[in-house]
């Protein structure tokens, strides 16, 4: 059931602003203690919202490894 | 946000509007901005958390409406520069130095070295009269050249903010808010030992 894609962060690069969070419709993103926004990859079904509005350009969508 | 349970805090987009609008009126108002500045380091310090980025912060809000829900936003990626941390960091300590200046005036006002200005400053440059908001109070003058002065940071910052909305993503302007940065910063320091 998971798709093919994830959001994957760069937690270097995150301001840690909550776009993310918001943009996401299954909450499967968080920003955790102010440093940075991650991904539940479980849960984040790959649909590229977070992305979209992501201002510091730190969320990319990948490829699960073993699908 | 589809059939996400709304908040109170969800509406915050409004208070930001009804902040600048009181200011065109009454420049005392401006001080209200001061929950703005001081309720995310409060919370980034005691909290250790970005609450107030991510949940209360009505300018977001509103950038998330006009660029993202009414499309005033051409929704193109944010400058790489922009983002990065010398620009963060540089934009951080630009904003610090100014605010110290504003601070500093007031001072001058409240010493009785300088008369109060009735102007506000845009972009920390350009002087626009701003007279009609202010025609003498119960408190002292520092009190009014301080509200001038705040307002002043608040607009040219919401200004600025609009301005990347527009060329870049919505909320371009939370790439570099010197007020996030600062936030981010007390939160790594205070949780730098528990992640992973």
């Amino acid at each position: 059931m998971a798709s093919k894609r994830y959001a994957a962060v760069d937690q270097t690069a995150c301001v840690a602003c909550g776009a993310c969070e918001k943009a996401c419709p299954l909450g499967a993103i968080k920003v955790y203690n102010g440093c940075f926004a991650k991904a539940a990859e479980d849960r984040c079904v790959g649909c590229g919202k977070c992305e979209k509005v992501c201002p510091a350009n730190s969320i990319k969508l990948e490829s699960r490894g073993n699908l | 946000m589809k059939g996400k349970k709304k908040h109170w805090y969800d509406y915050l987009w409004i208070w930001s509007i009804v902040y600048f609008a009181l200011g065109f009126f009454n420049i005392l108002f401006a001080w209200l901005g001061m929950i703005d500045f001081l309720l995310p380091l409060l919370l980034a310090v005691f909290g250790g958390n970005k609450f107030f980025c991510n949940h209360l912060c009505g300018r977001g809000q509103l950038y998330c409406k006009l660029g993202g829900d009414l499309k005033c936003s051409r929704n193109r990626a944010t400058p790489k520069w922009m983002a990065s941390k010398w620009f963060r960091y540089g934009f951080l300590l630009f904003f610090l130095t100014m605010f110290g200046i504003m601070v500093f005036q007031t001072y001058l006002v409240a010493s009785g070295a300088e008369s109060l200005r009735e102007a506000i400053k845009l972009f920390w440059a350009f002087r626009v009269p701003w007279g009609w908001t202010y025609s003498g109070s119960v408190f002292p003058d520092w009190v009014a050249q301080f509200g001038f002065g705040f307002y002043s940071v608040m607009l040219t910052s919401l200004l600025l903010g609009f301005i990347v909305m527009i060329f870049f993503k919505p909320r371009t302007w939370c790439a570099f808010c010197p007020m996030g940065t600062m936030t981010q910063a007390i939160c790594k320091l205070k949780n730098r030992k528990g992640h992973k």
